[in-house]
């Protein structure tokens, strides 16, 4: 039986909408989240994840870089196999059962991430192809429909590059100026500064909730009050977020909240915009084409209410249905023990790193997710990466798509490993001792 | 695949740690400048040609072992060899590292340099490897400035 073969049949005679047992939880325990609830079965749960015992010249492969993509649990994968061997076809088309079916699965899959993070409406869940094309499509209708000559952008200095382009695209074609809420060397945002940066020509902020460089958390929702004070809209780039703690956007109170797909144990190609109703209504459509339209005619067509207008095109279907399941995945584990777990990881590794001699760790903001960026004395980034690699273990060398942070804290670039919530102390062990090897190598 | 380990030899990491012909030409006749955007390499070379030989020849910049490394042996191998000569070696380089030549028989002008042959399994890692070579190139035909993209 081929690893095809395997996966087919273990989803096969199982009826559209069976519930599946969720890993490292028995089906007798309830997925409700409390405080009291047990530590995550961490041997349960990789055995979800067919990578992880993969052998790299001889070695087990040690996944550390899921803040550059999430693994996907086999339940996932089985998720989207299912729909393109049973039910394919396109969605909002016709009449037949199958059409019904499918869009019934890519609904429900909306109707789930509106409820994971707290949405009003599933009007306000936007599909897209990820983060940066849900940054896109904010900067292309309404940052075209509120920003003018003269005006300006406030942005965070620890963006990627995907909350940078965007803007620094629509100023160029406005006349805008891109202004930059300076951090702290130890990756803090001066808040003190935000009073000053957001001015009567402020059109909207750009800020990211989580650095996928530095690991800092930022105070997002003491920002979106800010702002609001003097009636400026927020954008929040979530993609490092949402894997990682409870999003609320009410709660929030964020204009905008985007993510991708494929950083929350989901497949790739697939993201989410949410909008508040309010300015999704407001917005001009972007994409012109199929499925955002209510009528068209020589003369003249009418749009789709949203989300419908922003979704031209046939979508990624499967992608959709995978983001469905891989939100009940972690929904099973539950955010909270999955931030928990990481949590202790981070301590431990930082704890372990940081009493190496020469390494020198960036990010030490009180509130950091489970990302470290580190740089060896006399060794670049890039080695360390190779050496890493040829032990292994999988971690991002380079600039991390953000650029203005290697300036910023002046280096040319760093090694980062992000852990996930089926990494184990042991293999931050491993990590450890690998890179020892590497400053023994280059003495 | 190759244990990366294999690739950083005591050669390449001693001329990382102290790489020759480190600087630069004041007088020069050719000069450019080389960045690979991947990993934010930068290298400024400087070359004196005079009768078609490379007279002299400096690089600054930074970069990873693998970069640092081959710009210095680089610099080594074609000081006082005639312009045609470092153009012939930069093209068998070039071949060596994608896998495209058999080092040794197939590069009779690298000599040690074939310690570089190991990067070809570091796919990652051949731009590090080329970026002086194609600076060099550059700077041979007169151009400014070199990428590896």
């Amino acid at each position: 039986m081929t690893e095809g073969d395997r996966l087919l049949a273990t989803t096969r005679d199982v009826p559209p909408g069976t519930p599946r047992t969720m890993p490292g939880q028995s089906p007798a325990i309830a997925p409700v989240m409390t405080t009291t609830l047990p530590p995550l079965d961490i041997a349960a749960i990789r055995k979800d994840f067919a990578l992880l015992s993969r052998v790299l010249r001889g070695k087990p492969v040690i996944y550390l870089d899921s803040a550059v993509s999430g693994q996907m649990p086999l339940q996932v994968i089985e998720r989207m196999v299912k729909y393109e061997r049973d039910e394919h076809t396109n969605v909002h088309r016709g009449v037949s059962t199958l059409s019904q079916e499918a869009t019934d699965f890519y609904e429900a899959a909306r109707e789930k991430v509106r409820r994971f993070i707290g949405a009003g409406s599933i009007r306000e869940i936007v599909w897209t192809r990820g983060t940066t094309e849900s940054i896109n499509l904010v900067a292309q209708t309404f940052g075209r429909m509120v920003v003018k000559e003269g005006d300006e952008i406030l942005l965070s200095a620890m963006e990627h590059h995907a909350n940078i382009v965007p803007w620094q695209m629509l100023a160029q074609e406005k006349g805008a100026t891109i202004k930059v809420i300076p951090m702290t060397d130890t990756g803090e945002l001066i808040l003190a500064s935000l009073d000053e940066l957001i001015t009567d020509r402020t059109k909207i902020v750009g800020v990211v909730h989580i650095s996928n460089v530095l690991g800092t958390v930022n105070p997002v929702k003491e920002i979106i009050a800010m702002a609001h004070a003097k009636g400026v809209p927020v954008l929040v780039d979530g993609a490092q977020a949402v894997p990682h703690l409870q999003v609320d956007v009410k709660d929030l109170d964020a204009d905008f909240y985007a993510f991708s797909g494929h950083k929350l144990s989901g497949p790739t190609g697939i993201g989410v915009l949410y909008g508040k109703l309010a300015h999704l209504e407001a917005m001009p459509p972007w994409h012109g084409g199929g499925s955002m339209i209510r009528s068209v005619t020589w003369e003249k067509t009418t749009y789709l209410p949203a989300p419908g207008k922003f979704e031209a095109g046939t979508p990624p279907i499967a992608a959709a249905i995978g983001l469905g399941a891989a939100i009940d995945y972690v929904s099973a584990l539950g955010i909270d023990r999955i931030a928990a777990h990481e949590h202790d990881l981070l301590l431990y590794a930082t704890e372990r790193l940081s009493r190496i001699p020469g390494l020198r760790i960036l990010g030490s903001a009180k509130e950091k997710a489970s990302v470290i960026s580190f740089v060896v004395e006399g060794i670049h980034p890039h080695d360390m990466g190779s050496l890493l690699d040829g032990e292994g273990i999988v971690v991002r060398a380079g600039h991390h798509c953000a650029q203005p942070i290697m300036t910023r804290l002046k280096v040319p670039a760093t090694t980062r490993a992000s852990f996930a919530y089926f990494n184990t102390r042991e293999e931050v062990d491993f990590l450890v001792s690998a890179v020892e090897k590497a400053i023994e190598l280059f003495k | 695949m190759s244990d990366p380990r294999e690739l950083y030899q005591q050669v390449i990491l001693e001329h990382n740690k102290k790489p020759r012909n480190f600087g630069k030409l004041e007088a020069c006749t050719h000069h450019a400048e080389g960045h690979n955007p991947l990993c934010g390499d930068e290298l400024d070379l400087t070359l004196i040609i005079e009768n078609g030989l490379v007279q002299d020849i400096k690089f600054q910049g930074s970069g990873c072992a693998i970069d640092v490394a081959s710009a210095s042996l680089m610099t080594g191998a074609v000081k006082g060899k005639p312009v045609a000569e470092a153009e012939a070696m930069a093209e068998q380089f070039r071949g060596m590292v994608r896998g495209e030549l058999e080092p040794g028989t197939q590069t009779p002008l690298l000599g040690k340099l074939t310690l570089f042959s190991g990067v070809k399994d570091l796919p990652s890692r051949v731009k590090c490897a080329v970026l002086p070579w194609a600076t060099l190139h550059a700077a041979l035909k007169g151009e400014a400035e070199a990428s590896t993209e």
